[in-house]
């Protein structure tokens, strides 16, 4: 077995770290930014440490960058994007398992026609529903307020959080419901006392998904947000994107990890349901 | 005796009422996602269909118009631009993050030490909007300041890498970016596919005397066809999607030579006043994704049946 761990075995390892760089690299990239002043920026590069490490591009990008007309930083908008993304977490993650448990142990006809119709709704591109939603959120006054984004968002997450409760409930045997049944428990009963306790893997995967889909959603921010319910996505392109006085990179780089860092901060901590997520949320679907 | 007797009608009559909204209950509780599902995205769908029948600009209208949007669109330089650029960028983008999804899952398939941590730094990305990452990438492909300038600084001066700025390679950059925070999904998804298959195959070949990199192009890599499947559907649905990539990295620029479907459709419909031309353009994504997920159902319902 030893000779495996030779060339070949060099060769992979290699070329495993290889990518291992590539992959941080522009991470490495950006805290470094961040870190740099503009004329330390000027004259180094990517890979140059910072002369001196200093955080004023920080304080810049979080209470006094200029994103489009304001200049307030993006502290707003990341509170912004809070207010947003746990009411629209826990109503679609509330509602999936509701439905998934209906759509997995109350089956009745045409339940799972709608399963299929719901399911291959959530693969049409948003495009198609932009203009009607935002008529929609005009007439119920919702227009430009975060009340309206996480209407959208709770709509348009139901699909891929109905789709998780209802994968892992199928998995939970019907007999156990049958009983529970047959005891006289109703439907709440049921769902409360049995399956409710059995749930809190699926609902880590729901919640992580929906909360990291959410915040890092811009397509339905930069539509349906108005100037001071943006969420921390649309800012952040508006601060990257403002073209007055001189272009401050360092402040970019370190607003663009504050809009990161809860979902990286999420990634580290709770990984594997992340990737459990991706993996059911998209192989299945 | 009269108390008895209504006390006895009221317990017969409760349980027939309770099963009744028993039996109704789970209809009830579906019942507000089937209206917004039946009216948020087929209701909508249709609407968004409708409006690219009309002549809408600034504000819907409902006047019939045929085809008219349609004509409209398939004369417009910057749409047929942006349906190329899709082409170019979605193939490209497609293609290198499975042949890199590929080669990365079977590397880390080798009993790897520290594969998880390696998993976690491949996969870290995806965790990243597209703005963060088109922000990201913006800084390091900046001609001048970005990778142009380590590379002088490392003594290549003659290096040039003006990607982001240039009309012709504008929509590369795209690509570049895309890859980087994709890539590592892709190579998830077939690391769990080859964990699935059983090693007692590869023990068979192997003592069949063929060599690693047979083993894994005659037997693995056919093996993992569905997870291909899935791969492809979903790496083109991230393509056909991208928006927020292509907004942060070039703004669909230089002029608007790496703009995308998804970006024209916005610009069309909310700052430049032509609903009935962004409706249609809509519509025409709607008809991509339904080009390449209908053959994917068929096949699919096809194979369980028989």
């Amino acid at each position: 077995m030893n000779k495996h761990f030779t060339l070949g075995r060099m060769a992979i390892y290699s070329g495993l770290l290889f990518f291992c760089v590539v992959y941080l690299m522009p991470l490495v990239v950006m805290v470094m930014t961040s870190f740099k002043t503009l004329p330390d920026i000027k004259s180094g590069n990517l890979m140059s440490l910072p002369q001196e490490w200093v955080g004023y591009a920080w304080n810049k990008a979080w209470s006094g960058a200029c994103t489009g007309v304001s200049c307030d930083g993006i502290k707003g908008y990341f509170w912004n994007s809070f207010q947003m993304v746990i009411p629209a977490v826990a109503i679609s993650t509330l509602l999936g398992a509701f439905n998934g448990y209906v759509i997995s142990k109350w089956q009745f006809r045409g339940s799972q026609l709608f399963f299929s119709l719901m399911l291959f709704g959530c693969f049409i591109p948003f495009q198609v529903i932009l203009l009607p939603m935002a008529a929609l959120l005009g007439k119920l006054g919702l227009a430009n307020t975060t009340a309206g984004l996480v209407t959208v968002h709770v709509i348009y997450g139901l699909a891929f959080t109905t789709l998780f409760f209802r994968n892992f409930y199928v998995g939970v045997p019907d007999e156990l419901v049958k009983a529970a049944k047959l005891d006289g428990a109703g439907f709440f009963t049921i769902f409360f006392r049995i399956l409710l306790p059995l749930s809190t893997p699926i609902i880590m995967v729901t919640v992580i998904w929906q909360f990291t889909a959410i915040w890092n959603d811009f397509l339905f921010g930069v539509v349906y947000s108005g100037a001071e319910t943006q969420p921390i996505t649309v800012a952040l392109n508006n601060l990257v994107n403002t073209s007055t006085g001189v272009k401050e990179y360092n402040v970019d780089m370190a607003a663009a990890i504050i809009a990161a860092l809860p979902t990286l901060l999420v990634y580290v901590l709770a990984g594997k349901y992340f990737v459990r997520g991706l993996t059911a949320g998209s192989v299945k679907g | 005796m009269e108390h008895t007797l209504s006390l006895t009608k009221l317990k017969a009559a409760r349980p027939g009422l309770a099963d009744r909204l028993q039996k109704w209950l789970p209809k009830i509780v579906l019942a507000p996602t089937m209206l917004v599902t039946v009216v948020c995205i087929y209701g909508f769908m249709f609407w968004t269909f409708y409006l690219s029948l009309t002549n809408s600009r600034f504000l819907p209208s409902f006047n019939f118009a045929g085809l008219l949007q349609y004509e409209k669109l398939m004369d417009n330089d910057r749409w047929l631009t942006s349906v190329t650029n899709l082409g170019i960028f979605g193939l490209m983008f497609m293609f290198i993050a499975i042949v890199l999804g590929v080669g990365l899952a079977i590397l880390l398939d080798q009993n790897i030490r520290q594969e998880g941590a390696i998993r976690t730094i491949y996969l870290y990305p995806m965790a990243l909007s597209f703005i963060v990452t088109g922000t990201a990438w913006k800084w390091i492909l900046n001609p001048g300041l970005g990778i142009e300038k380590l590379m002088h600084d490392w003594g290549f001066t003659d290096f040039q890498f003006h990607w982001l700025v240039d009309q012709d390679m504008a929509v590369y950059t795209l690509v570049i970016a895309a890859v980087w925070q994709s890539s590592g999904f892709v190579m998830a998804m077939f690391l769990a596919g080859l964990r699935g298959i059983d090693s007692s195959i590869m023990k068979a070949a192997q003592m069949d005397g063929a060599s690693m990199p047979v083993i894994y192009w005659k037997i693995i890599l056919p093996c993992l066809r569905p997870v291909f499947f899935s791969a492809v559907i979903i790496t083109s649905h991230i393509a056909i999607k991208s928006f927020d990539l292509v907004t942060a990295l070039t703004a669909g620029g230089p002029g608007y030579s790496s703009d995308l479907p998804a970006l024209f459709m916005y610009a069309h419909s909310f700052t430049r006043g032509q609903i009935g031309l962004g409706a249609a353009s809509a519509i025409m994504m709607l008809a991509g994704v339904l080009a390449i997920l209908v053959p994917y159902l068929y096949s699919e319902l096809r194979e369980k049946k028989s």
